[in-house]
């Protein structure tokens, strides 16, 4: 009968307290981990955002290219009717 | 049933309890975790969609500048040379002469003429493309920067040459009169009778 009072004892002093402080800590570190991805969640939503424009990169290198265009029919008409640097 | 074991069974229904009640929290965290992890993974795959193409349109537009640049680059050299082209350059934008040209690694080695202080961009301008700037029949300070006899060729290579050559120096046509350098002796039968023949 002793014993079973002393497992009494140590079930309701030490088991139960040691258990609750674990799982206490496993729930704490679970719920820090919520906000942070919360937060991650935001920041890639805005750096998607962020990226909508990258669509119009395509506009941009379709201006590139005929701007480049452009110049090199400029050039090639400087290139005719200006003499080159050894000519002169 | 003694006091002991209702103790024990009271201590166990305690622990399960506590296993429950902080089992179950965790699980709704973890459940909370799960569900930003899945945005996350929304946005991720947001951005990496969106930045695909990103790289190759980048590469081309690179590209197509540094075949604009060349193109610029060679041209400027071709037509001005190096030493004016990079005192054009350092006219323009001071300081950038040091830098040098790209496609023309010498170019920093080359002490650019103070062209801005001389003449101004449309001065130089005129002098380099047309014979009617004044700058161009004379330079007041060192040789002429266009030359004026050389300045048609391009123009005249653009019309066939009438006898389809191009000789150094044609034949001079032959003087003739009193002051020709080169006088011929006057036959002395020129004005006189004609000879008539012994019949």
């Amino acid at each position: 009968m002793t014993l079973w009072w002393i497992g009494d004892v140590v079930l309701l002093v030490v088991v139960l307290p040691v258990v609750v402080y674990l799982l206490n800590g496993v729930l704490q570190a679970a719920r820090s981990i919520v906000p942070s991805v919360n937060e991650i969640a935001a920041t890639a939503a805005a750096g998607s955002k962020d990226l909508d424009a990258a669509a119009l990169l395509l506009t941009t290198e379709q201006q590139v290219k005929d701007t480049v265009a452009g110049v090199a029919n400029y050039g090639g008409s400087l290139d005719v009717i200006v003499d080159d640097a050894e000519e002169r | 049933m003694s006091g002991a074991a209702v103790v024990m069974i009271v201590a166990v229904v305690l622990i399960v309890l506590a296993l429950v009640y902080f089992l179950v929290a965790t699980i709704v965290a973890l459940r909370q975790v799960a569900s930003g992890l899945d945005q996350v993974i929304a946005g991720v795959g947001e951005i990496v969609e969106k930045s695909a193409p990103v790289e190759a349109v980048v590469k081309s537009i690179n590209e197509e500048l540094d075949a604009g640049v060349d193109l610029l680059e060679g041209l400027l050299v071709k037509k001005a040379g190096l030493s004016d082209s990079m005192g054009l350059i350092e006219s323009v934008y001071p300081g950038a002469a040091a830098a040098g040209l790209r496609g023309f690694p010498e170019s920093t080695e080359v002490d650019a003429p103070r062209i801005g202080e001389v003449y101004t961009k449309g001065t130089l301008t005129l002098a380099r493309l047309g014979r009617e700037a004044p700058i161009a029949a004379a330079s007041p300070a060192g040789e002429v920067l266009r030359n004026i006899q050389g300045g048609s060729l391009a123009a005249r290579q653009l019309y066939p040459s009438v006898r389809h050559e191009r000789p150094e120096n044609l034949p001079k046509s032959p003087v003739i009169g009193r002051d020709a350098p080169e006088q011929y002796e006057r036959r002395d039968d020129i004005g006189s009778p004609r000879k008539r023949l012994p019949t």
